[in-house]
Order: structure tokens, then sequence, then C-alpha cells
């Protein structure tokens, strides 16, 4: 897990229906939710199941951390201070192997190299003492 | 379900001219926008009981719009789903028209992007203007640098990678939109330009260029929408609401395939309700944010098979004066892409779709021949993540 110094992008902020998702981020772990009732994942995290609308059925369940790029865009341009300076940098949309798809970036190599389709695996920056935020990086196998 | 088609007629239009006013507030815009759309259908000030808006800059729009136009509407309508806002806004006045609860309905919106260097594309988190983010879904999103433009981008890429659609057929729409503006004194941009001028020109979010991306302008503008009885006795020939459809569409809790869009959900409602296929048809007016969402829109309207957009927009068929006979001219204002864009466009599709089916522009090149149905398509939001969807279906006796 890397450190940013001076963090001065957007924190999330965290309810009690969202707490486990980024305690688990903490610890370098990827939690993604389960509904026992009628067995779909779903992100992002929720009191209830998006799904069978079941209120008592949520379960935490840990994400094997691997995907394949969904989509992408290299972002030539954003005027918001934390990411101005980070361009080009590359928006993606995950698609998980439990099934769910999920905002990132593409960390880790050059903006140019990544394609729909790419292997990837999750990596960590912890943001501040309280904030770990998950990225995803090309996979390493 | 009630017969809803013939239920309401838009009886008045009015379109503000201005494309930068930054001396003029927007309840002001708003205000001269409805009192002239009133005084194009022949009616005042008293006859209107149905007030319908949108904003993303006026808090509580409905309620400050009432009390700037000192009026007392017996039924209100704030929806605030984006750019497709107005297209919701006409689909409620038809249900509280043809229910009998109103007779007049003043459907308006105003922005000030231009003047007050609204980043509407570009502009990331830092557009919503506050730091705290909501626990959901901001805070699963914005950590990592959303930006509209980024949003559509990121569904032209996959567009590309399905399907083999190119950076010159998403260009073609521009091309289109450019050649319609040329023909309205009005629009911001009105110079020619080429499919190879836009592939050449800067990225601003991989596949987009810059003209990829519509313009952003001040503006604004109202609608008047009146129960049967009463568009008979008005100015203009009456264009009817033939069919309306409405629908949100949103990540599926991480499982939808977001390359279709809310108009694949909408279109089926307004088109059944209206009786009529898409080949009647005669001209549409399509929300071009981007013009991946025209692209994206023409398909899931039906209008062409999906992944076919790209080859659907090719040659100049979206072009008016085009000699194709299997042209469909789409935007012919020149389109949020060349003509006005002040955050949320909507209500613009009306206007011009009432103006075409007036006959507003008979004898110029902009007058679509004949033209007895025309199809609004409203997309508000972020392809990419949520939007709404509003198709109305138009009509002419």
């Amino acid at each position: 897990m890397t450190t940013r110094q001076e963090w001065n992008k957007p924190l999330p902020t965290v309810v009690g229906e969202t707490r486990p998702y980024w305690e688990s981020c903490r610890r370098g772990e990827l939690l993604i939710q389960r509904c026992e009732k009628c067995g779909e994942y779903q992100f992002y995290p929720r009191g209830i199941c998006a799904n069978c609308w079941s209120d008592d059925s949520i379960r935490w369940v840990q994400a094997s951390g691997k995907g394949t790029v969904w989509t992408y865009t290299v972002t030539y341009q954003n005027r918001t201070p934390g990411f101005a300076e980070d361009v080009p940098y590359v928006l993606a949309v995950v698609e998980l192997e439990e099934g769910v798809k999920m905002f990132t970036n593409i960390v880790d190599c050059n903006p140019r190299e990544v394609t729909i389709g790419m292997p990837v695996e999750v990596t960590f920056v912890r943001a501040t003492d309280q904030i770990t935020v998950p990225y995803f990086k090309p996979s390493s196998q | 379900m009630v017969d809803l088609k013939h239920g309401a007629a838009i009886v008045g239009i009015h379109e503000h001219v201005t494309r930068y006013a930054p001396d003029k507030s927007e309840l002001q815009i708003q205000g001269e926008s409805v009192i002239k759309a009133l005084a194009d259908a022949g009616l005042s000030k008293k006859d209107v009981d149905g007030l319908f808006t949108a904003s993303s800059s006026i808090r509580n729009s409905g309620m400050n719009l009432a009390d700037y136009l000192n009026m007392y509407p017996k039924y209100v309508d704030n929806t605030t789903v984006g750019g497709g806002s107005f297209e919701f806004h006409l689909s409620h006045a038809l249900t509280a028209i043809a229910a009998g609860r109103i007779n007049v309905a003043v459907i308006t919106y105003s922005s000030l992007a231009r003047s007050g260097g609204v980043s509407v594309g570009t502009g990331g988190v830092g557009r919503y203007g506050h730091p705290r983010l909501d626990p959901s879904p901001d805070s699963f999103e914005e950590l990592y640098g959303l930006t509209t433009v980024g949003l559509y981008a990121m569904i032209a890429q996959r567009h590309m990678h399905l399907y083999d659609t190119t950076s010159e057929q998403l260009a073609e729409v521009a091309v289109a939109m450019r050649r319609h503006a040329s023909m309205n004194p009005e629009a911001l941009f009105r110079d020619p330009v080429t499919v190879e001028d836009i592939v050449n020109s800067r990225v601003i979010s991989s596949p987009l260029h810059l003209p990829d991306c519509c313009v952003i302008t001040d503006g604004g503008g109202a609608v008047v929408v009146a129960s049967p009885e009463v568009a008979r006795n008005c100015r203009h020939t009456p264009v009817w609401v033939l069919g309306v459809g409405e629908a949100i569409a949103h990540q599926g809790a991480g499982k939808r395939d977001l390359m279709y869009i809310a108009a694949k959900q909408s279109h089926e409602p307004a088109f059944a309700m209206a009786g009529v296929t898409q080949k009647d048809i005669d001209m549409a007016m399509i929300y071009d944010s981007f013009t991946i969402t025209v692209v994206e829109t023409l398909e899931d309207l039906g209008f062409c098979e999906k992944g076919e957009g790209g080859q659907f927009v090719s040659g100049g068929r979206l072009q008016v004066d085009s000699e194709r006979t299997d042209k469909f001219p789409i935007n012919t204002d020149g389109g949020g892409l060349s003509s006005n864009h002040p955050g949320m466009r909507g209500i613009f599709l009306l206007l011009e779709a009432t103006r075409q089916l007036r006959h507003q522009f008979e004898g110029t090149p902009r007058q679509v021949d004949n033209c007895q149905i025309a199809l609004c398509h409203g997309t508000g939001g972020s392809l990419g993540a949520r939007h709404s969807g509003g198709t109305a279906i138009l009509g002419r006796d």
C-alpha cells in the first residue's frame, strides 16, 4: 500500500451502511456485498438488497480483487484540484470476477496501454489515517 | 390506460436568443420567455394554471419562479432529471391536462452557464459546488475524477470496441449540427467544419475530441401546453402531443449493461401511445450533449440496430438539405453541439420540433419537407453512470 502526501482529492463520506467497505480498504481488502436470500452480488454497497428488496439479508464478502477493464477513458481535462494536476489519467469501469462493475482509475501503467478486456487487480492508496482508496492496476499474472 | 393521444398540444413557444447574458438573472430570462411564449399562443397570465420548471442553480425552482412571476399555479412540478427534464415536464403536463386538473401549463428553463464560467463537461466534482460527497453513489465515484465528458467518453470507447465505430463516424454528427447551425442566425458557432478538422482536434477525454462536445452558453426558453379546447383557439396550428415516455437508466447495482441507454425504455410507451412507428417520424430532435449521445440514442430509439449507429449517421444522412432519399434530419437548429447548450438543453428540442411542425421555415433549407410527425428525446445526467430519458412524439393536424 502506498501513501500519498497531502491528499487533495475528494474524500468519501462514510456512514453505517458503507463503513465496513471503507474499513476493509484500510486493511487492504476489498469487500463487496451479497444477498443471502437471492444470492446476487451488488455494488456500490447499501443497507438493502437492491435486487430482491430484502432489508435483512445483505452479507459482506471478500472480493477476489481481480477483474477486467469494461471500459475506460484517458482524461486530458478536469478542472478540479487533485485531478487537474494528474492529467492524463485513466478513468475506468472495472468488472470484478464476481460480476459487478465499479468506477476506478487504472494506475501504475502508461495510460495509453490500457485496453478494454485487460486483466487488472486491486491496489490501495492510503489517503488519510481514516480513508484508503482502492484502485486497479494491470494484473501481475 | 386512459388514451392520452391528442390530450394536449403545444400552443406557444419562445426561445430566448441570448447566448451570453451576464447582466440578467435566470429568473428574468424565464420571465421574459414565459411572457413571449404566451403572446405567441395568444394567451395571457390569467390563463396559466400549471407551472413546470427545472434548474440546477435556482433553489426551490418551482416556488421561487411562482414568486418571481407573482402567480399562483394550481399545479407545480420542478422535476429535475438533467437535460431531459423538459420532456418529463411535457409528459406530466399532458397527464395533468388530460385529467382535467389544469388547462394551460407553462414549461420554462434558463441558465447562465457561460457567463457564470461553469465547466459543464470538465468541471469534475467541482461542478456540484460542494466539497462533501453524498455517502452514495458520489463516495464510490467522485474519488476517481469523473467528468461529464468522461462518462460519455467511456461509452464511446466501448461502442468503438464492440461495433468498430470510428471517430470519423462520431464527427459526422458534429458536422451535420454545424451545417444546421449555419442556417440558424442565433447559433453560437456557424462556420463549417469537416470530419478531418474534428478528428485532428484536441482530445478532451479519449476518444472524444473537443468538437464532439456541446458548446456552453447562457440561454432559456418557454413552452405553453394547453388542453384541446384551448389549443383550437390559439394563434398557431396546435402541435399535438401524440405520445410520451420517460425512464431512468443507472448502474443496476453494478449489473446493468449501460451500453443500452434510457431511450431503450422510454421510446416503447411513447410509440405505443402515439400509434406510430419509427418509419412515420419525419424529423427528430435528439439530445446532443456529445456526438456519442446521438449515436446511442438513435440505436436505442429503434431507428437502427444496436451497433449500427455509426454507419447510420454517416454520409450526411442527418442533414436536412442532404440529397439522400433516406435522409433523416435531426436537430435542425444546430443542436447543443453548435447552437446553444446552457446545461439542460431539453426544452430547445420541444421548441425546434414545434417550429418544424408549424412549417415556420417553409421555403428555406432549414424546413423539413412535409413535416407531420417529430420525435424529441431528451437525455439528462451521464450515459456512463445514471441518466434520464424522456421521449415525446409530436404531430400536427
